[in-house]
């Protein structure tokens, strides 16, 4: 074969897949082509599945359990760049824990500089500061200590639209609420005392219930159980809501808003209510869909209402 | 030798095919009388322009011979949003509803809002733009529902564009330049701190914002146009070149 006809040839590969120790032949693939040696398709972003249109197989799958005859067909699909979860999660929380911080602590350039570096004299500022810094800190926590995913990876433009929110919001929130002419609470410190309470009770339920959630999936496995309430008190609300950590984190954010009494912060609350909403919505059919004897009580975010 | 059982699959995709059907003929009524009610509209704008100036003799201030008519059939072109959240026009919602929401934004929130605009022949320049563009959208929807679109209508509307994007854009945006000191001046919808929501916007600085945005959005929408002129017109050369 001359090199000229060589270029123009389609290179098939042929690959054979031994055990590592009997070297029995275990699978053969011949006419493999070339293209599949890609480099950068990596597992993360492969999607296999038996219709072009359908869901993608899980790792987990068994060619014999599923439903084709001895001949096969799958259809790939590029997933496009993928980023694990867990890297998402950490940039998308350090960043409004950081701004924060920043206008908190008024560095140049925010507010005036005759503001500069100078600190509220509104105790509920501080107060605000405290509640958001620990959110935040609970929440990148939560990412490396309790969260167990299902998918290690997301599509990695989700990084840049997720950042984008998160970090906006932050700073936008931030902005007004450490500003040198913010305006505490009409009620004064009945708000603010009630806002906290609610505030904290929130975080101590969202903790609650990722630590469910947790215990619900061994280690390492993929496993999806339905979650039921524990001796925690906090988790009783599982008798009610498929979604009782989107309620929580709902409620934190109202008590936030309370807290500062800031447009801004309604107006985020607002946005994030909606969006738990929907994923809320879509995890509760999921449920159904999955589980024949699912409690008929609940409902996704909020009791007997939505 | 078993047969693959994928067949669920299939009726799957099956299922998924039959979704979109098209509006029944009770909503093709009702957007054949919606249609025909926005072209006429927008050609009693455009015959008001018209005997406007040749009774005044000049363009200027041509605005106020046809405010109320302009404001009433933009504002009402809103419904176009509601037509596509139900399913009866096969269109995006946000995007239609970017669209009629910037001709709103600019009927109400800037030329009506700043009476010192009003005078400015940017106004009449984006007016005209937005008449002929309606008129010719309008008629052309009219008759696709009917089925009946003579191909001068699908002409126009994938033709004109060409100079009435520039045109109405043009006018948009000096408009809007225009608009910029009275703002300032007087604050117009802008909220400063102190104030018990903690909250500030300044109008101003949302006007040069939208100016600003005109640069990444105009382009997209114009070689959309010109995309789909090549997809709906195309063909037609490819038959005169067979012959």
């Amino acid at each position: 074969m001359s090199t000229l006809q060589l270029n123009k040839a389609v290179v098939f590969f042929e690959v054979e897949i031994l055990d590592a120790k009997t070297k029995d032949k275990l699978c053969f693939l011949d006419k493999v082509r070339t293209l599949f040696f890609s480099f950068h398709w990596y597992p993360a972003r492969q999607s296999i599945r038996l219709d072009p249109k359908g869901k993608s197989l899980k790792d987990e799958d068994v060619l014999q359990h599923l439903p084709v005859g001895t001949t096969a067909t799958f259809y790939f699909r590029d997933l496009g760049a993928q980023i694990s979860w867990v890297t998402v999660f950490l940039t998308e929380y350090t960043g409004p824990l950081v701004l924060y911080l920043m206008f908190y602590f008024r560095v140049s350039f925010i507010y005036a500089p005759k503001y500069d570096f100078t600190t509220s004299k509104h105790w509920v500022v501080h107060l605000a500061c405290m509640c958001h810094s620990f959110h935040f800190m609970k929440r990148l926590l939560e990412t490396l200590f309790v969260h167990r995913f299902s998918h290690g990876t997301m599509p990695l433009r989700n990084i840049f639209k997720n950042c984008t929110y998160y970090w906006g919001f932050a700073a936008w929130m931030a902005y007004y609420v450490n500003h040198p002419l913010y305006t505490p609470p009409i009620y004064g410190e009945q708000q603010i005392r009630l806002a906290l309470i609610i505030f904290l009770f929130c975080q101590i339920g969202n903790f609650s219930i990722h630590i469910a959630l947790r215990n619900l999936r061994p280690p390492g496995s993929k496993t999806r159980k339905i979650p039921y309430p524990t001796k925690n008190p906090f988790t009783w609300i599982f008798l009610l809501v498929s979604c009782p950590n989107y309620t929580y984190e709902l409620g934190a954010w109202f008590g936030f808003t309370l807290m500062t009494q800031c447009l801004p912060v309604a107006f985020f609350t607002l946005v994030g209510f909606i969006q738990m909403t929907v994923w809320a919505k879509g995890k509760h059919r999921s449920y159904l869909k999955e589980f024949r004897d699912y409690p008929p009580l609940r409902s996704p975010i909020l009791p007997f209402i939505l | 030798m078993s047969a693959a059982t994928g067949t669920s699959k299939t009726g799957h995709g099956d299922g998924a095919a039959k979704k979109k059907k098209g509006p029944g003929a009770l909503a093709t009524a009702y957007l054949v009388i919606y249609n025909v009610v926005m072209t006429a509209g927008w050609l009693v704008i455009a015959v008001g322009l018209v005997r406007a100036y040749l009774a005044r003799g000049s363009y200027h201030g041509l605005y106020y011979s046809i405010e109320k008519p302009l404001k009433f059939f933009q504002t009402g072109a809103l419904l176009e949003i509601l037509h596509c959240a139900v399913g009866i026009v096969p269109s995006s919602v946000v995007l239609t509803g970017f669209q009629v929401m910037s001709r709103v934004f600019l009927t109400w929130a800037v030329t009506h809002s700043v009476r010192e605009v009003q005078s400015e022949d940017s106004v009449l320049l984006f007016v005209s733009a937005w008449t002929v563009t309606e008129i010719i959208r309008y008629s052309f929807y009219t008759f696709s529902l009917l089925n009946h679109l003579p191909y001068l209508i699908k002409w126009a509307r994938y033709t004109f564009f060409f100079a009435l994007y520039p045109m109405g854009v043009s006018g948009e945006l000096l408009t809007i330049y225009a608009a910029l000191p009275f703002v300032q001046k007087t604050g117009l919808y802008s909220v400063t701190l102190p104030n018990k929501y903690n909250f500030s916007f300044d109008y101003h600085a949302f006007l040069i914002l939208v100016m600003v945005s005109y640069i990444p959005l105009f382009p997209q929408l114009y070689f959309h146009m010109i995309r789909q002129r090549k997809k709906v017109l195309g063909h037609v050369e490819d038959y005169s070149k067979v012959e």
